[in-house]
């Protein structure tokens, strides 16, 4: 599925819900599920300074595709980051620099992607461009 | 009877809503919120007499100038100052402390110390760390203990013929700790050490007199006490204030000026450099009138109504954990639910319309002891109410529920 394909599909799943209480219990059901990153990356090199919340992002290259690996020690930010990770991982470099994150607002998250917001996600999504754009360059 | 509902009426912002609820907002050690005469007051300075003070011969000039020397006759008699030239409007207690930091630079040698305490505002550690770097002098730590209570058996230990200058505040920002600054000025002043104290959280909820604690410097900020952003004040002794040398030069702390020579203005004008924020000082001197009138004792029995009532209430909460547990502590509750991250309790109780800080509150050596990342930290003010405690004890247990 492209990017795109797969933020419309959350964004299907999201207009099931009637409330906040129930996105954001999906969103932390997602957080605490998902085993988001291998242990070994959870380290001072992969964090993300985001003040409150810690993040820590990881990035590998197969079949010429960015797989993204994260984790946070808050869950709901963790839910967030696996939705991130679920739209941007296995997709081509080129695709994750060009694509955006209005989704986010579809959603009614949009406050946790204000550039205020000291969770680390604004930082984290800056990092997995940087990541696909380092990639982007290896590949070309 | 304390008159809640009255009072409310005094702060227009309390009847918003956030998130389709009404606002409680719970976090007053931040900043408090502004009531209609603190408002008023700036709408009239803005509307009537904006101008230049100490300039100008006009009349909008004149009257600026009477309002800000009135605001700080007000603070100096509110903190019992023995002169209002005592009183340095700044622009907060950052500035305070930094002025007061920057001034010892040249007063200090190579193996003074200054001792600090455990309990501080991460960043006003660093004007001291800056301080010593310049100078050689030595920073010292008075350790805290598991209640949050600075341990005064080591702060002995720490004191000597080498402390020139202890720094402590008044009280305790992520845990409410009323720290016993009466001890810790005596014993400084024992062997001739200058005592700063921080009263930022402070001067919310008690007036302190400066001249009965014989404190040599004391800094606080408006917009705690329900005034302005960006302005405070430094109350330092005369002699203190004259021995200091100027932080900054500009306009207005110069009496006269030629390329051989400068010679300094009197205080306090000696530091306020530059054209300074005379709406904020106004709106300051009007504040402290607002609380005064609702008066401090009053303020300080209600607060600890609330106090009590909220710990009890979210102590009942299975697995919360409250940090700071001192006796003497100001209406301030810092706690973790056990497992969870702290900014996720505060995540959710936004979305009831509540208003918590959450995270290491400035205060990360204080986190580091306690091993944790952070706290929920819930602060009341005087307008705030049992009924939105009731509502922070259900949020938190909402929170707990979706979160485990
Ligand atoms: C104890 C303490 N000191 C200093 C400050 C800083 O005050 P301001 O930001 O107004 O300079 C604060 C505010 O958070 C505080 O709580």
């Amino acid at each position: 599925m492209t990017i795109q394909e797969i933020q419309n599909e959350i964004i299907d799943e999201f207009s099931m819900f009637d409330d906040w209480e129930e996105r954001y219990q999906y969103m932390i059901d997602l957080g605490k599920t998902l085993p988001l990153i291998d242990a070994q990356y959870k380290t001072e090199d992969y964090i993300i300074k985001g003040c409150q919340s810690k993040v820590w992002v990881h990035a590998d290259l197969e079949n010429d595709k960015v797989v993204f690996t994260a984790d946070s020690d808050a869950i709901i930010t963790k839910g967030i980051i696996a939705i991130l990770i679920r739209v941007f991982s296995n997709q081509h470099p080129k695709d994750i620099i060009e694509a955006n994150t209005d989704f986010i607002d579809e959603i009614g998250l949009k406050e946790h992607l204000s550039p205020t917001r000291a969770n680390g996600l604004v930082s984290m999504i800056k990092q997995l461009k940087m990541y696909a754009v380092a990639y982007q360059t290896q590949l070309s | 009877m304390f008159d809640t509902i009255k009072i409310r009426k005094d702060f227009p912002i309390l009847s918003r809503e956030v998130n389709g609820e009404p606002l409680v907002y719970l976090d007053n050690a931040a900043t408090s919120q502004t009531p209609r005469q603190v408002i008023d007051c700036i709408v009239d300075y803005y509307s009537n007499y904006n101008a230049n003070i100490h300039r100008g011969v006009h009349t909008l000039s004149q009257e600026a100038t009477d309002k800000y020397e009135a605001a700080r006759q007000t603070i100096q008699k509110h903190f019992n100052a023995q002169k209002a030239h005592e009183i340095i409007f700044t622009s907060g207690t950052t500035h305070g402390i930094n002025l007061v930091a920057n001034g010892f630079s040249s007063l200090l040698k190579k193996r003074d110390e200054i001792i600090v305490s455990a309990l501080e505002h991460h960043s006003n550690i660093v004007p001291w760390q800056m301080l010593c770097e310049h100078t050689g002098a030595v920073l010292k730590v008075i350790p805290m203990n598991q209640d949050g209570e600075l341990v005064m058996s080591e702060f002995d230990k720490l004191l000597s013929q080498n402390t020139k200058l202890v720094f402590v505040n008044h009280i305790s920002n992520a845990l409410g700790t009323i720290n016993p600054i009466e001890v810790i000025i005596e014993k400084a002043h024992q062997v001739d050490a200058a005592v700063l104290v921080d009263g930022a959280q402070a001067c919310p909820h008690i007036k302190p007199d400066v001249q009965a604690l014989d404190v040599d410097f004391y800094v606080a900020s408006a917009h705690k006490m329900c005034g302005p952003t960006g302005v405070g004040i430094l109350y330092g002794k005369e002699k203190w204030l004259n021995l200091l040398p100027p932080y900054q030069g500009g306009g207005e702390m110069i009496a006269e000026v030629t390329f051989e020579k400068t010679t300094y203005a009197d205080l306090p004008h000696k530091f306020e450099a530059g054209t300074p924020n005379i709406c904020g000082g106004i709106a300051f001197g009007a504040a402290i009138d607002y609380m005064n009138t609702i008066g401090f004792d009053a303020i300080a029995n209600y607060e600890h109504e609330l106090l009590e009532y909220a710990t009890e209430k979210l102590l009942a909460i299975d697995g919360l954990k409250i940090y700071g547990t001192s006796k003497h502590k100001t209406s301030v509750i810092s706690f973790n639910l056990e497992g969870i991250h702290p900014y996720d309790v505060g995540t959710i109780l936004d979305k009831m319309g509540i208003a918590v800080r959450t995270g290491h509150h400035c205060a990360q050596p204080i986190m580091d002891y306690f091993k944790i990342p952070g706290t929920v930290r819930a602060s009341f003010a005087f307008y705030n109410t049992k009924n939105e405690i009731d509502k922070l004890a259900e949020g938190v247990k909402k929170a707990k529920m979706m979160l485990s």
